[in-house]
């Protein structure tokens, strides 16, 4: 169906409102601002509002926020919990724990200077510094599609609203606007659906290993005072996952935040081998270790959410430029995953693809090329020598275990400065690890108590998750016969399993199993994408503004 | 013909209302807000009006902080002409706000004050019956239909028995209800125009209204958390455990 659209013209424009984005649209506004020269910048983001759709743990590294607001303090950035200690727990089974002593901690995984923060509300933050600056940000509007024009992305193609299930236009149908411009700069986050598409057409990722990505599920709690130790920061690896195997990677947060909350989450790395394993019931029955529960124990969980992270790191890096535009943040997959964070390194990314654009397009340049000063400049900057330091973590727990890969990263880090020799490479990608059900063990998880631990669709409710619910179905099947016809009896469906929200469901009323797709409940988190074994799910925007409204993930 | 439309910021919709934990009130920092819904339908019905061809200027008006000039934002991209931002950071109760709007309605000699029949914070559902009596107006409430002929206004609203037929001489306050039309997706054009639209800012002694502290809250509770159902075997059961509970 062909449909008349707004064209509007930008020198800039941005997918995604998040750490990434945000930071490069405040330096284009910086830059130009520096040469006394105007350049148009639009953001586009698919949640409600800026924030809406972000989710972190978050220990926060100042960095790039110093370099690119020196003065954020005055500014008044929401930087307000330091990190006041870091306990790092090996989890050897539901009651015992050891911690470890603070001497043999991988230097990664040193947070002095660090803060605890909402990276939702530096978002909000960020977002009203780029506004300031005269950036056009526009919440609620989703990107459908790269327009792409003799091989050149030439902007995007914002979803149309108002087309009912069937696909059809409902007297309310609007149509998508085209948003062109010089350079298109995408910041989706991890598995963004238009950077998935970008990294296809134009191989960007020939010459790199396979991105690997894990779950993040997250909760907001509020605990009693006595029970809340503000800046305090524990991480922990093992139960319920795998402390020596390799079979179910992941790692355990649990931060304390302002305000009596505590940010208590679950990594759980999608290359995980048992199609029956559920990372939302880890979690759940995760917060019932007692290192956990003495801190949630009395408490009120406030919030709820789940988002895929990119963790192959260094040796997972796409090309990250292709003609028109670029990928920035976790779009590219620049999360330092010894670290366990991605969000000053996002940051970095989208700031010096700002100052790569800007060059260009202050010295007069048209856009549309490849703009190869930025992996240049990418290249020359920290972020680079940062990634490729931690590049052989995640290999290293993949192929040995959370202790011996943790421990071997302790060499490698702090004897070696992260500078092993050799690199570790992990080639198969997450997709692929699921075996078959039959020869799984089935994992009987203990049912919710409904105080520490609850069920999805009561998590789900917490996280806000709205979506218009008559339109088409945003996670798409490319062969509608798969799921039952394959993913079942071979692994069970695994996607009951590891949607967090509760989306996937197979139901049988009589007449046989059919494939129900609860859309509704989506928390954009990506999963489905991810993991899908026949990668037979294709998750697309919905209706801008849909998805989770969180409010301080 | 001018119409004024009051548009309210409330707490989004789809967000699930928290109560701080020392019961002064509901959690709203860092919360998503948004336009009443109620104001949304008042706001679309304006602008279907205006496309009659029977209203030929809209004017928003809010009631707040800084941030209700997101709200405005919002009013003229569905297509107020003009907004006015009266500021004030405090609590502001509903016979004060209609105090407020009662000045800016005779300032504007607007016609026709749409408003909606309720803001989903308070729920109070007063601010446009209170605006009728300080200016001893006509006021239609809970319109599921509006039609504007001339100097007259028939109104459809919708009350227990099922629908009942006024009409109204303007000037009048009209408050709209849940089914009196279906408010539009905004279009991203609009929403750029909207940015340079003009907003004129009024204080409450710019309008001569002193605010009133009529009302006091003095605490607010979550809802109890519900008890656990029981499995009835038979209908007499059913009756028993009611009876039991004192419901029937």
């Amino acid at each position: 169906m062909s449909v008349e659209r707004d064209v509007m013209e930008y020198d800039v424009v941005v997918v995604g409102a998040g750490p990434s984005g945000l930071s490069t649209a405040c330096r284009l506004k910086q830059l130009a601002e520096a040469a006394g020269k105007e350049l148009s910048v639009c953001v586009v983001e698919k949640g409600s509002e800026v924030g809406a759709h972000i989710l972190s743990g978050a220990v926060f590294e100042p960095r790039a926020l110093n370099e690119l607001f020196p003065d954020w303090k005055e500014r008044g950035a929401p930087l307000n919990v330091p990190v006041s200690g870091d306990d790092i727990y090996f989890f050897r089974s539901e009651t015992a724990a050891f911690k470890m002593p603070h001497l043999f901690v991988p230097k990664t995984m040193h947070n002095d200077g660090n803060y605890i923060i909402s990276l939702a509300n530096l978002c909000r933050w960020l977002g009203q510094q780029a506004e300031g600056m005269g950036v056009e940000i526009y919440p609620g509007f989703a990107a459908q599609t790269a327009i792409i024009e003799d091989g050149v992305v030439k902007g995007i193609t914002v979803g149309d609203m108002g087309v009912n299930r069937e696909g059809e236009h409902k007297p309310d149908f609007t149509p998508g606007m085209e948003l062109r411009a010089k350079y298109t700069v995408f910041a989706e986050g991890c598995r963004g659906h238009i950077g998935k598409q970008l990294i296809a057409q134009y191989a960007l990722a020939q010459d790199a290993d396979p991105q690997h990505y894990a779950i993040g599920i997250k909760e907001i709690w509020t605990v009693p005072e006595s029970q809340h130790k503000p800046g305090l920061v524990v991480h922990g690896a093992g139960w319920p996952l795998d402390l020596t195997g390799t079979s179910a990677l992941g790692g355990s947060f649990l931060y304390h935040f302002e305000n009596n909350q505590v940010l208590v989450g679950l990594i759980v790395d999608l290359s995980y081998t048992n199609p029956h394993l559920s990372p939302f019931d880890e979690f759940q029955r995760f917060k019932h270790h007692p290192v956990i529960k003495q801190y949630l124990d009395g408490g009120t969980r406030t919030s709820y959410g789940a988002r895929a992270i990119c963790k192959g790191g260094f040796n997972s890096l796409p090309k990250s430029v292709f003609p028109g535009g670029m990928l920035v943040g976790c779009d590219l997959g620049t999360m330092n995953f010894a670290k366990i964070k991605g969000n000053h390194t996002a940051m970095k990314s989208g700031m010096l693809a700002a100052e790569a654009i800007a060059e260009a397009l202050l010295a007069g340049g048209e856009g549309g090329d490849t703009l190869d000063s930025y992996p240049a400049k990418f290249k020359a900057s920290w972020l680079y020598d940062e990634l490729y330091r931690s590049r052989n973590f995640g290999p290293l727990l993949h192929k040995f275990g959370a202790l011996v890969g943790g421990a071997l990263n302790y060499i490698e880090q702090n004897w070696f400065g992260g500078k092993f020799p050799f690199t570790v490479h992990d080639l198969k990608p997450d997709h692929a690890t699921l075996k078959l059900a039959s020869a799984s063990s089935k994992i009987t998880y203990p049912k919710p108590d409904g105080k520490l631990s609850f069920d999805k669709l009561s998590s789900v409710f917490l996280s806000s998750t709205n979506h218009e619910e008559d339109q088409p179905v945003h996670l798409t099947l490319k062969d509608a016969d798969i799921p039952i016809a394959k993913n079942l009896p071979m692994y069970d469906e695994p996607a009951q399993r590891y949607c967090p929200a509760g989306v996937y469901e197979v139901v049988d009323e009589g007449s046989g199993p059919r494939f129900q797709i609860n859309a509704q409940n989506c928390v954009h988190c990506k999963t489905c994408d991810i993991k899908d074994p026949a990668q037979n799910i294709n998750w697309v925007a919905p209706e801008g503004g849909g998805g989770p409204n969180y409010a301080n993930m | 013909m001018k119409a004024l439309v009051s548009v309210k910021r409330v707490v989004d919709y789809n967000v699930r209302i928290q109560v701080k934990s020392d019961g002064s009130g509901v959690v709203t920092d860092g919360v998503k807000h948004s336009m009443n819904p109620f104001d949304e339908i008042a706001m679309e019905e304006a602008v279907r009006l205006k496309e009659k061809g029977k209203v030929t200027e809209i004017v928003a008006v809010t009631i707040g902080g800084a941030k209700n000039e997101e709200t405005l934002r919002t009013a003229l991209a569905f297509g107020a002409d003009r907004a006015i931002h009266v500021k004030e950071e405090g609590e502001v109760q509903p016979l004060t706000a209609a105090k407020a709007f009662a000045a800016v309605l005779k300032k504007e000699e607007a016609k026709l004050f749409l408003a909606g029949k309720q803001a989903i914070d308070d729920d109070a559902n007063q601010t446009g019956q209170m605006v009728a009596a300080l200016l001893d107006i006509a006021q239609a409430t809970f319109a599921s239909k509006v039609e504007i002929d001339g100097d007259k206004a028939t109104v459809t609203r919708e009350i227990d028995a099922g629908l009942e037929t006024l009409e109204v001489d303007l000037p009048a306050v009209i408050t709209t209800d849940l089914r009196l039309n279906e408010p539009r997706y905004l279009k991203l054009p609009d929403i750029m125009k909207a940015k340079k639209k003009p907003i004129e800012a009024v204080s409450f002694a710019d309008l001569g209204v002193t605010p009133a502290a009529g009302l006091k809250t003095t605490k607010t509770v979550p809802p109890p958390a519900r008890s656990k159902g029981i499995m009835v075997k038979t209908t007499d059961e059913l009756v028993e455990a009611l009876k039991s509970k004192g419901l029937l």
